[in-house]
């Protein structure tokens, strides 16, 4: 079975326990966790990542600009981005769709669906 | 004329015995005859007691192949065995409804238990959280993380009370000005009587469209420590994805109102016992001096 690495990117220490709580019960998965943009684009850049999970709303660098920034990047231009954010908004949503996002959620989110939102995403049965 | 007669006689009795001996030649023939038929008989009858006899051989060999033929009628064991195999099927179809009514408890428990083991985890989280720090800012923070993230509030604020001045004053806020929140005074409105009552209020039906207004909020939660009541959380406004409040909501401000206070009430303890130390290690030190 091939190990998963995902990045947490979310300035919310308590988002980030929730966020590894619900995808704990997935198998050969390893979390890295970022506080925000910049720390995430650090992570990045040390190593390969099978999937991201971002806040918006973050200080330093948000999230929206973090997806465009991985999505001119050709190493991990790839990389599947979920969004987690407050921002529950139609525009926010279609915005973060048109940059690059492949999934969006809004807060307070649902373990089960962050589970079956990555699950598809990495096409795990 | 007398030997006329004798020979007469002798011509009669010439024909006599000619007549005797031809009788007796059929006699004789007809006896053969008859022995013939006798013969025939006899053989016709031993033929007819072989056929009787066959006869019977027959009618038992009959039956027995009769008896043979039903105990080994295909039909019979058909009928028998279709008979066992919709027995069968009946009890086995029982079964399978059996096991389909518990399949669908269990599902619809899986559901619960999930759903419950989600919420207990969000509540451990948010519990770990507000205790894993004495400092009075990050406990502020965390509280506010938790209310965001976890429950789906958009504004509002955390009050404590001022013992002297008996009112409450904001000491952190989301989505409003902390320095627009006025004095709420102990006893007075909804917020005042909640820190002064110790209960919970929850607005009955969230508006859709939201005007802030201070004194009247769709949550204020109490936060006590025993029955001590060191301040209020008030709610005025969630998130637009958020329609309602869930049990799970519930579960959270009843945490909050319990262990918010608790981190919040050590945070601040912890941080004059500090001030006090730095405060005494200097005298020390002047002394030492």
């Amino acid at each position: 079975m091939p190990e998963y690495k995902l990045l947490i990117v979310e300035d919310s220490p308590t988002m980030r326990q929730l966020i590894i709580f619900a995808l704990k019960r997935l198998r050969n998965i390893k979390f890295t966790e970022a506080d925000d943009g910049v720390d995430g684009l650090k992570k990045l850049s040390q190593d390969i990542y099978n999937l991201i999970i971002t806040d918006i709303n973050m200080p330093v660098m948000d999230g929206l600009k973090l997806v465009s920034l991985i999505r001119k990047d050709a190493l991990h231009k790839d990389i599947p981005v979920v969004i987690i954010t407050t921002e529950g908004g139609k525009e926010d949503r279609e915005r973060a769709i048109t940059l690059g996002a492949n999934a969006y959620l809004t807060k307070p989110i649902q373990a089960p669906q962050v589970l079956k939102v990555v699950k598809e995403l990495l096409k795990i049965e | 004329m007398k030997e006329e007669k004798e020979e007469e006689i002798l011509k009669d009795k010439k024909k006599n015995i000619e007549e005797e001996t031809a009788l007796f030649a059929r006699v004789e023939e007809f006896l053969q005859v008859f022995r013939k038929n006798a013969e025939f008989t006899q053989d016709v009858l031993k033929e007819n007691e072989k056929l009787r006899f066959k006869v019977v051989q027959l009618e038992g060999e009959v039956s027995r192949l009769k008896d043979i033929l039903n105990s080994h009628d295909p039909n019979a064991e058909l009928r028998k065995k279709i008979n066992e195999l919709e027995q069968g099927i009946s009890q086995m179809l029982d079964k399978f409804r059996q096991v389909e009514d518990e399949n669908r408890t269990f599902a619809q428990r899986y559901i619960e238990i999930e759903e419950e083991n989600n919420n207990l985890a969000n509540l451990y989280i948010a519990s770990y959280q507000l205790h894993s720090t004495l400092d009075f800012k990050d406990v502020l923070q965390i509280i506010m993380e938790i209310i965001i993230n976890l429950i789906g509030a958009e504004e509002f604020g955390i009050l404590l009370l001022d013992e002297k001045a008996k009112d409450l004053r904001a000491v952190s806020a989301e989505g409003i000005e902390r320095d627009i929140f006025p004095a709420f005074k102990l006893g007075s409105g909804i917020i005042g009587n909640v820190a002064q009552s110790g209960e919970s209020y929850f607005k009955d039906k969230i508006p859709d469209i939201i005007k802030l207004d201070f004194h009247n909020p769709l949550v204020c939660i109490p936060l006590k420590i025993k029955d001590k009541i060191i301040g209020v959380i008030v709610v005025y406004k969630l998130l637009q994805q958020k329609k309602a409040f869930t049990s799970l909501d519930n579960e959270l401000f009843t945490l909050l109102a319990g262990h918010a206070a608790t981190a919040i009430f050590s945070s601040k303890l912890y941080s004059e016992s500090e001030r006090k130390l730095t405060t005494i290690q200097s005298f020390i030190d002047l002394l030492a001096k």
